[in-house]
């Protein structure tokens, strides 16, 4: 095995190991916080991770930017079709972003409030639907009984 | 080029990191943008110039627009009309 190939797989490592962080971070920033702002951030970690996923996927070592220059050919290039797809998906993004936010800014007019939980109380006390309420946790909804409210403050 | 992608993902994740626990949305917006950036230039090792580019004005430029416009409109920038602070 040549010097150049341990640096490719190496390379190939780091690039992998980056994705995957960043897609396992954005799900955590999805899941645990409450602030809607946050849990967008988190759609928004996810979906870098995924396009670095894929544009790692189509590189090869020693080749060229998929780039025809005067018409000739270049010896090897490395995938174009993840490469075309991934910009795609980020312009895409972008449009998903935006209405996530609209959305965000529409639930802050409506409910006065940016915290998930809270939301879906106010929803659960307007509508009567107990489905809406939300799952006993520790924290400080109104769901939580007493006393395990009491041991989450102390 | 395997220096450069190292840099670039460990600036990556470390502004990932501020992302999801850094207190206060400001910042948090601002370590989006400069996670959008770090993957600009890995695009570029990954010999993906166009992506790069659309990555840099989009991730860095458009989305960091959209989120601080959000932020100031729902009152979490400071100095914004109903401004309580960016705090959480």
């Amino acid at each position: 095995m040549t010097d150049a190939m341990l640096l490719a797989e190496a390379l190939g490592d780091v690039l992998y190991t980056g994705a995957i962080g960043l897609i396992l971070l954005g799900l955590y920033a999805m899941v645990v916080p409450r602030h809607l702002v946050r849990i967008v951030l988190g759609l928004l970690l996810v979906q870098s991770g995924v396009n670095l996923f894929l544009v790692a996927v189509g590189y090869r070592p020693e080749a060229a930017a998929p780039i025809l220059l005067g018409g000739q050919a270049i010896g090897p290039v490395v995938d174009p079709l993840p490469q075309a797809l991934v910009l795609t998906a980020i312009v895409i993004g972008v449009g998903v972003l935006a209405l996530a936010l609209a959305l965000v800014v529409r639930v802050k007019d409506v409910h006065g409030t940016l915290d998930s939980r809270e939301v879906a109380e106010r929803m659960a006390a307007e509508t009567g639907d107990s489905r809406l309420m939300p799952e006993t946790a520790p924290g400080r909804g109104a769901a939580v009984p007493a006393r395990e409210m009491l041991e989450d403050r102390s | 080029m395997i220096e450069l992608a190292l840099i670039s993902v460990l600036v990556m994740i470390g502004a990932a990191l501020a992302v999801v626990f850094v207190r206060g949305l400001m910042a948090a917006v601002a370590a989006a943008a400069v996670v959008s950036l770090a993957l600009s230039v890995l695009f570029a090792v990954l010999r993906a110039p166009d992506v790069a580019l659309a990555e840099a004005a989009v991730g860095a430029g458009l989305s960091g627009v959209l989120l601080a416009l959000t932020l100031r409109r729902v009152g979490l920038w400071p100095g914004s009309p109903s401004g309580d602070g960016d705090r959480e």
